[in-house]
């Protein structure tokens, strides 16, 4: 895993989107058991205190749940994980399109560039 | 959160110059806090203190409720700046010797730390390179189960390979009750397992601040900020 962090966030919120990431990925599979506190910080290289902050992150947001003896495990609704994983590609496709915009592609330029580059690459 | 370490007052002067000038400081059990600061701001000063190894001008110095003594040596694991292994000694020979001064070293984990690393405990210091003393030291130090750990310039005179090793055993062997106090000027290594920052400039705190505060607030990492204050 590498972990690339942006100097100007906090750490602990960019460590629970890369979990998160795993578990949209299927990396972490739906209900199965997370690593402990301790492996996800010494992957991450990062203190024991921030990778628990990040998972109390991914807990409110109803991704995990821990069970209070046994760990944090991935949750079993599967729409829950489908929905999260629409919404980041969506927002990566907003991102794109505005960046796109900004160098003076309309969305419909766009897109036939999109189908362009698709069929040069199935070719 | 109990407190594991306050300064009032405190004060350092040798001769004329003044290390330490009047510093309040309180640090909380169970967390990474890095004393940052360039070169001659007073962190290994303020370390020396804690350690006993050098005594307050003025003010008082507390760790646990105590002044530094035989009860502080107790609970506190120092790494300091420079190693004193005797070079003529074996590796084991030092694992003996924690083993019988420090009723918390954990002999069966510094053994187990040396084999993954794959030091032969029946090794002279004299016969392993720097890097890997500087590891063995470590080592030593990681392997009591201290309530406060000094570590004075961990990562400053070893390759970025083991750099990484040094930070990790340094996250492993974290007991969650314990604080460890990192004094360093290499910021961006030791940023992202810090929790909390301690900057110190000509003997004063400039700023005690939690890491991701400063990020939110600032929009800066800690080594961008330090960049920033320290600026020449």
């Amino acid at each position: 895993m590498t972990w690339i962090l942006d100097p100007s966030r906090p750490i602990y919120a960019q460590i629970a989107e890369l979990v998160r990431l795993d578990i949209i990925s299927g990396l972490y599979q739906p209900g199965t058991k997370l690593p402990s506190v301790r492996e996800l910080a010494a992957q991450a290289k990062v203190n024991p205190n921030t990778m628990q902050k990040a998972l109390t992150e991914l807990e409110r947001s109803g991704l995990v749940h821990s069970m209070r003896t046994s760990g944090r495990f991935i949750t079993e609704d599967i729409d829950m994980i489908q929905k999260m994983k629409e919404n980041l590609a969506t927002d990566q496709i907003r991102g794109f399109l505005e960046k796109m915009s900004s160098m003076g592609f309309q969305p419909q330029d766009t897109l036939k560039l999109i189908e362009k580059i698709l069929k040069e690459e199935q070719s | 959160m109990s407190t594991i370490l306050q300064c009032e007052n405190l004060s350092k002067r040798y001769g004329a110059r003044t290390a330490l000038d009047n510093i309040s400081l309180k640090l909380d059990s169970g967390r990474i806090i890095g004393l940052l600061g360039p070169n001659g701001s007073g962190k290994s000063t303020l370390i020396k203190l804690i350690n006993d190894l050098l005594s307050p001008t003025a003010g008082t110095l507390l760790i646990d409720g105590h002044a530094p003594g035989l009860e502080t040596k107790k609970i506190v694991s120092y790494l300091p700046e420079r190693t004193y292994l005797d070079e003529n000694l074996k590796v084991s020979s030092y694992i003996s010797y924690f083993a019988d001064f420090y009723g918390d070293f954990d002999t069966s984990r510094a053994l187990d730390m040396l084999q993954r690393l794959d030091i032969d405990p029946d090794l002279r210091i004299k016969t392993l390179s720097k890097g890997t003393q500087e590891k063995v030291q470590l080592i030593l130090v990681m392997s009591r189960r201290a309530r406060l750990y000094c570590l004075d310039e961990p990562i400053a005179g070893v390759d970025p390979a083991a750099r990484d090793y040094i930070l990790s055993t340094i996250i492993n062997n974290y007991d969650e009750n314990a604080t460890i106090l990192i004094s360093t000027h290499l910021i961006s290594d030791v940023e992202n397992i810090l929790d909390e920052v301690v900057f110190i400039q000509n003997g004063h705190i400039r700023l005690q601040a939690q890491v991701d505060d400063i990020r939110c607030n600032q929009g800066n990492s800690i080594d961008g900020l330090f960049r920033e204050v320290f600026k020449c």
